[in-house]
């Protein structure tokens, strides 16, 4: 098991109702990440329309995390 | 040594997150200088309707660490692939209104083409890469995160 904790921002914030918690969680990669806290954020967006940080490095799915990490789950973006 | 068309302004921010009304006109000033002969602006407005649905107002969110330096790395890549003397962009946060400008992008280089390409690369990738959220409010009392709930094609 590796803690970590993980932010939600915009939709994703929304729908856990919280911005942040650290989680106990079987995890390899950012993407099961993604889909552990799926329930959580409460969202059918696709992981491919979704972007991921890791200790605020913008990362890739497949990147791996360690214990102690911060995985920032990002919902599709649309600034401008 | 040969003067070089990728002077910066010293200091200079090129990538900012204002959480007050962007001044086109300020900006592009900073953008100044002797060698250039274009400048090439693009300016990002908030408009009143979005897939049908009467907008009010928007707002937007913004994860500023990773917008900078997300930011930064599209401004770099503007200035490789399209050599230019000067870029900026500034985008905004917070609650905005119907005709506020959100975005703003400016490029100024010797010739317009440069100018023209990299301020079209800059405010493309700004879009689908900046951690930037924009919430619509519509007049029928709904919000909703655009690219979320009613997705798709932005």
């Amino acid at each position: 098991m590796k803690s970590l904790t993980v932010r939600y921002f915009a939709m994703f914030r929304e729908n856990a109702g919280i911005a942040e918690e650290t989680l106990q969680l079987e995890a390899e990669t950012a993407a099961d990440v993604f889909f552990a806290t799926r329930d959580r954020h409460g969202s059918g967006e696709p992981l491919g329309h979704c972007k991921v940080a890791i200790n605020d490095v913008m990362a890739s799915w497949e990147s791996p995390v360690s214990d102690g990490d911060e995985v920032l789950l990002f919902p599709p973006v649309a600034g401008g | 040594m040969k003067s070089c068309c990728f002077r910066r302004s010293p200091g200079a921010d090129l990538i900012r997150i204002a959480d007050t009304a962007i001044d086109p006109d300020a900006l592009r000033r900073q953008l100044f200088d002797p060698a250039a002969g274009a400048y090439c602006g693009f300016e990002g407005w908030i408009r009143n309707l979005n897939e049908g649905e009467t907008v009010l107002r928007l707002e937007y969110e913004v994860y500023k660490p990773l917008a900078v330096s997300e930011g930064e790395k599209v401004l770099a890549e503007a200035a490789e692939k399209f050599p230019h003397l000067h870029a900026q962009c500034v985008h905004r946060e917070g609650l905005l209104e119907i005709g506020d400008c959100a975005v703003w992008v400016g490029v100024s280089s010797p010739h317009r083409d440069e100018a023209f390409q990299a301020c079209r690369y800059i405010i493309d990738q700004v879009k689908v890469r900046l951690p930037i959220w924009k919430k619509e409010f519509y007049a029928s009392g709904d919000s909703g995160w655009v690219n979320c709930e009613r997705c798709a094609q932005h």
